[in-house]
């Protein structure tokens, strides 16, 4: 697309993007570059000198047990919580879609975990599960399961994937409202004309016509699980118990600063980059064919 | 809906009631807690009824904070307050800036700019966090608000907010200011910048909540305790051994550590709706 109408001159637009890039080469691409650069670099312990050792970093990462088990981590992490948060979501949309009285209301009460940061999710839910005074681990523990996050590997997870649900449900129950407001009445009311019962218009009415949604919000959520539940994760495991929970943007973070590792870490960096240019690219495919909101 | 069906009425109903229940079970705990004090919680059988030390918790919190670190939360609210300000007042001017530049203007490598800005729409902070964390290093700008503020305006989404929006302003408006007389600034200040009102407040709405909720970064870069924001400052009360940590106060702080954000949610809520669909086309 572009304008028909211009306004002549080059040196005020330049001035006027200027920040912009900046601020864009300073902590964008400079960083960035940076990590390509380090991620084939070794340093000695002490960090004064460093030598080019092209792809050993990565060598050395594909050989760590601890990478794939962290890929495993994400894999079931991310898997875990878009089917939750989109199924969930789906169904109260669904519900708020109908048209019943204070079905604004619903919404307002229902999106506003979206504004809640992710480490504050996480400690609500530890402080609801926590072994010794969470309000809901005595009956779970009264039922004679011995909950403990701490010390079980799967509690933990499993305790990760509420409160990142939890978090995320808001904005797939937004989104998905929008897309099931934007079926046509029509299309609907012709299934029940033709006799289809409300579940058989959602299976083949809706849900098709709801798909570019659904693919989006699942792009989007694994996204999400992959960066935003940094916060989730430090809060309630910090990567525990005995590195069980450790994600692969947790383990980033975990060998840069405890473990020195800084060319591991940067091919870490590396590997994340083309998995979200990957998942980027991917949506942009798709964007066309998405629904009209 | 198509046909009614009182019973498909009342499920709906019961369904929604048990979504908002449960989502908001997690904050109501929380709450509750922020008003009872240590030895209640402790004990493990806190009532679900509000207590009676709502006043001593939020005045300690707020004002002296926890026992071991002393923090005030009062100081980190203004902490979070200053950083979410920066970063969606900061993102706002540099991207309406350069949204115009890229849609009103013919300049060469004008498509170069715009791709290049369009990229770092895919790397989020967390992938390229050691490097950036050295460079704000070499530029002195560790425990500075400057520091905390700017790498995380470096996002593509204000600008393509904008230059979207622009591009549905008519031409129209563009040529009879032209013959009005009236030069570049003119156009932005009394044309431009009215129109674009609603998009400025949308974007300011995601952005605000984007900002007070950072973790990662201020986690990096702040070492100084008066330069800690609140999302750090829960996450530290309750690292501590299990004994040792006061849950009545750092439920007071979650509970404080949600109010703005939530409160912005829920009282601009179509501005928070249009900024979310929007950022994300």
């Amino acid at each position: 697309m572009e304008k028909r109408a211009h306004i002549s001159g080059w040196t005020l637009p330049l001035l006027l993007i200027l920040p912009q890039m900046a601020i864009t080469v300073i902590f964008f691409y400079w960083p960035a570059s940076q990590a390509i650069w380090q991620s084939f670099l070794r340093e000695d312990a002490f960090g004064l000198a460093s030598e080019f050792v092209g792809f050993e970093n990565y060598a050395a990462l594909f050989e760590q047990p601890e990478y794939y088990r962290a890929m495993v981590t994400t894999a079931i992490f991310s898997s875990l919580v878009a089917f939750f948060s989109l199924s969930c979501a789906l169904l109260l949309a669904t519900q708020a879609d109908k048209s019943i009285r204070g079905g604004h209301a619903f919404k307002t009460l229902l999106i506003w975990p979206y504004a809640v940061a992710p480490a504050i999710a996480g400690v609500l839910w530890i402080f609801m599960f926590h072994p010794t005074l969470g309000t809901l681990a005595r009956p779970i523990r009264a039922a004679g399961i011995d909950w403990n996050p701490m010390l079980n590997g799967t509690h933990a997870m499993i305790l990760l994937v509420l409160s990142a649900t939890w978090k995320h449900i808001s904005y797939n129950f937004l989104f998905f409202l929008a897309g099931l407001q934007a079926i046509p009445r029509s299309v609907i009311e012709a299934g029940a004309i033709d006799g289809a019962g409300p579940m058989r218009r959602f299976w083949t009415i809706v849900f098709p016509l709801l798909s570019p949604t659904t693919f989006f919000l699942l792009v989007v959520t694994v996204v999400y699980v992959f960066f935003e539940t940094f916060g989730i994760i430090d809060a309630v495991t910090g990567g525990g118990p005995a590195g069980q929970t450790t994600t692969l943007v947790y383990k980033v973070y975990a060998d840069g600063r405890l473990g020195g590792d800084l060319g591991g870490s940067a091919a870490q960096s590396v590997i994340l980059m083309v998995i979200v240019i990957a998942l980027t690219a991917i949506q942009f495919r798709y964007v066309e064919r998405k629904v009209q909101y | 809906m198509v046909e009614n069906r009182p019973f498909a009425q009342f499920m709906a109903y019961l369904t929604l009631v048990l979504g908002v229940v449960v989502v908001a079970f997690p904050v109501y705990l929380a709450i509750m807690a922020s008003t009872f004090d240590a030895a209640t919680i402790i004990n493990g059988n806190m009532p679900l009824i509000p207590g009676d030390q709502a006043v001593e918790n939020y005045t300690r919190t707020l004002f002296y904070g926890g026992k071991q670190a002393r923090e005030p939360v009062a100081m980190m609210m203004v902490n979070s307050m200053i950083m979410a300000m920066g970063i969606a007042i900061g993102k706002i001017i540099i991207s309406i800036l350069s949204a115009y530049a890229v849609v009103y203007f013919k300049f060469p490598f004008r498509k170069t700019a715009f791709w290049v800005i369009f990229i770092t729409l895919m790397l989020p902070v967390e992938v390229r966090i050691y490097p950036t964390y050295k460079i704000v290093a070499d530029l002195g700008l560790l425990d500075t608000y400057t520091g905390l503020v700017m790498p995380l305006i470096a996002s593509a989404t204000g600008t393509l907010l904008f230059r979207q929006f622009f591009m549905t302003v008519p031409d129209e408006l563009l040529e009879a200011s032209k013959i009005d007389g009236a030069g570049a600034f003119r156009f932005f200040k009394d044309t431009l910048l009215p129109l674009s009102m609603t998009t400025i407040a949308a974007l300011f709405v995601i952005q605000f909540i984007y900002g007070w909720n950072q973790y990662l970064w201020p986690l990096l870069i702040t070492t100084k305790s008066s330069m800690q924001t609140i999302v750090i400052g829960i996450k530290k009360m309750i690292t501590t051994t299990d004994a040792l940590t006061e849950w009545q106060i750092a439920m007071t702080t979650a509970v404080l550590a949600m109010v703005p954000p939530v409160l912005v949610v829920i009282f601009m809520q179509r501005l928070f709706v249009k900024g979310l669909v929007e950022t994300e086309k």
